[in-house]
């Protein structure tokens, strides 16, 4: 584990280094990440000039959701997102260079192809969150609220890593199948942009019983805004965000260790 | 001392293959078909065989990528299957047509890479970099970004990089593919030389005959994943009963050469095809032929490995056994 995350910090310095080699095309990303990110918010606040409301939240709860969703995601795509490129080395037999390095095959494919300026979708959301932060009455907000706001954002991002991880894992069997994982991953980031209130409560179960999303942000922001749960579950599910996030992760590696596992008695 | 064992090695895959529109047959395919050999430290080996005849399904297992279905298999005493990470420290591997090259960074970020993921000491590292840049001539391509290369000087590089933990084994699926008379050399030299100074074992795939001539000590050829022949390059061509071909340019044409040893095979003008042994040595042939005809140039040209092998295969079809045996 702490090999891997060495080799990852390593590998990552590469990419790093061969991006900043182009820079003003690395400048450019980044800037252009962080304007289509910013893009899906813009769209909310013009939703706001019509309406007070939406779903009974103020456009600071919106921008509160829509921030630690954001801000999830977005390390969550940072760390691991290039993972969705395993079904191109699967597919070209380059995956095969890297198992023969002495460090774990995991931290080398997510490290593959690290893409700094994803930075752009961070940073924007952290610009929304810190807004939403102070337009909401903070000022009454108890130690546990505070608390629960860094708890949620690194929830959070392992549930939406673990998302991409599994979604990598399921590349080892079938090569073109990340856009099944990006719909849950970008997909489930823009449904948790919007208040749990607006949508029809069956959704709301899938991502709270099936893809656990509601624990990026959902459930731990209602106790935060002091809101009421539509779905009306006991009071500590708030806080079962680490719990839960943990169960994603053991899931992934699971996942992870199968689809390698089948990789190397196939050959694919 | 033996580093490399194989007894009985086996590797099926599963292929589906869709039978009408909606079913699907499954049907077994043995790749590698029970291969038993082993390679004592310092061999080198060329591994050879057609396309499709299991060579590459061999390396993956040697290396740990693929699990084999059957059979035992040792590298320097470990597994390479259970303990792949363990053993990849102690390998080195080049695979021909992909690089493990940064393509955008000079060529020595790539290797300072490799000292960090292999924790190579400071000192050796320093060592074998400077031995591997004087062998393979690259201190005009260390500050020059990998995308820039070309092919020739690329293979250098990647084959330095494969050598910078001192691995005890080293693995090259195709090293000379696609590289020029030059290059080729320039990487022969250094293999035999690494060979030489270490005592790397070195196992080889190729299709080009110079290699194995130049490096090998010994061969083993695998066909529909069985190993048809284990033994001296010599042997395979006796095996194989390959001949080389003498081109011979006389001042004008003649009534059929015939010189004993050699055997006529067509003739065009003043050039004429002679076929003789590849075991047996030229010399005498060339010295009968200059005696008694108006000789003005002439060339020899080497047996195809390809063709032997295929003959080596359908001889073992055939009922007779290669000289080896079949694995």
């Amino acid at each position: 584990m702490v090999d891997g995350a060495r080799a990852y910090g390593l590998i990552v310095a590469m990419w790093v280094r061969s991006t900043v080699a182009y820079r003003a095309s690395f400048l450019m990303a980044v800037a252009v990440n962080f304007a289509v990110t910013g893009l899906d918010f813009a769209a909310i606040m013009i939703m706001f000039t019509h309406v007070d409301a939406l779903g009974g939240f103020t456009v600071a709860e919106v921008a509160f959701l829509y921030g630690t969703t954001g801000m999830a995601l977005g390390l969550a795509d940072l760390l691991l997102g290039s993972m969705d490129k395993l079904g191109a080395r699967v597919r070209d037999g380059t995956l095969d260079t890297l198992l023969v390095r002495p460090v774990p095959v995991f931290f080398q494919v997510a490290a593959d192809r690290f893409a700094l300026r994803r930075l752009g979708r961070v940073s924007q959301s952290l610009l929304v969150l810190g807004w939403s932060l102070t337009q909401l009455e903070t000022a009454a907000w108890s130690a546990v609220q505070v608390a629960l706001v860094p708890v949620m954002v690194l929830s959070g991002t392992a549930i939406f890593g673990a998302v991409f991880a599994c979604g990598a894992a399921f590349q080892f069997w079938a090569q073109d199948a990340s856009e099944v994982q990006n719909s849950f991953t970008y997909g489930g980031n823009t449904l948790l942009q919007y208040p749990p209130t607006v949508f029809a409560t069956e959704l709301v179960k899938g991502v709270t019983f099936v893809v656990p999303l509601a624990f990026v942000n959902w459930l731990p922001a209602l106790r935060v805004l002091g809101r009421d749960d539509p779905l009306g579950l006991p009071g500590w599910v708030d806080f079962a965000s680490p719990a839960v996030a943990a169960l994603c992760c053991a899931v992934a590696a699971a996942a992870w260790r199968r689809g390698l596992r089948g990789y190397r008695s196939t050959g694919s | 001392m033996e580093l490399i064992e194989l007894d009985g090695l086996e590797k099926v895959f599963t292929v589906r293959r869709s039978a009408g529109r909606l079913r699907r047959t499954r049907h077994e395919v043995r790749a590698v078909d029970g291969i038993s050999c082993t390679v004592r430290r310092g061999e080198m080996v060329g591994y050879i065989g057609p396309n499709g005849a299991g060579k590459s399904t061999t390396i993956k297992m040697l290396t740990g990528i693929l699990t084999p279905s059957g059979g035992r298999l040792r590298v320097a005493g470990i597994d390479p299957a259970r303990e792949r990470t363990r053993l990849a420290g102690r390998i080195g591997v080049v695979f021909g047509q992909r690089t493990t090259l940064w393509w955008d960074l000079p060529l020595r970020d790539s290797y300072a890479l490799v000292r960090r993921l292999y924790r190579v000491p400071e000192a050796r590292y320093r060592a074998n970099l400077e031995r591997c840049v004087e062998l393979l001539d690259l201190a005009p391509l260390l500050h020059v970004p990998v995308r820039q290369l070309s092919l020739g000087q690329r293979m250098r590089g990647d084959i330095a990089a494969a050598l910078l933990h001192d691995p005890e084994v080293l693995y090259l699926d195709e090293p000379t593919i696609g590289l020029d008379v030059v290059s080729k050399a320039k990487v022969r030299g250094f293999l035999r030389e690494v060979n030489a100074e270490r005592g790397t074992t070195v196992l080889l795939t190729t299709h080009d005959l110079g290699d194995i001539e130049q490096l090998c000590d010994r061969v083993m050829v695998i066909d529909h994943g069985r190993l048809v022949h284990d033994g001296g390059l010599d042997a395979l061509h006796a095996a194989g009963e390959s001949e080389r071909v003498l081109v011979v340019d006389l001042e004008r044409p003649t009534a059929p050469i015939a010189v004993p040893g050699a055997r006529f095979v067509r003739a065009d003008g003043p050039r004429q095809w002679l076929a003789f042994p590849a075991a047996a040595s030229a010399a005498p042939v060339l010295a009968a032929i200059a005696a008694r005809y108006p000789l003005a140039d002439l060339s020899v040209r080497e047996p195809d490995i390809e063709q032997v092998i295929a003959r080596l295969y359908t001889e073992g079809r055939d009922g007779g056994a290669g000289p080896s045996g079949r694995g």
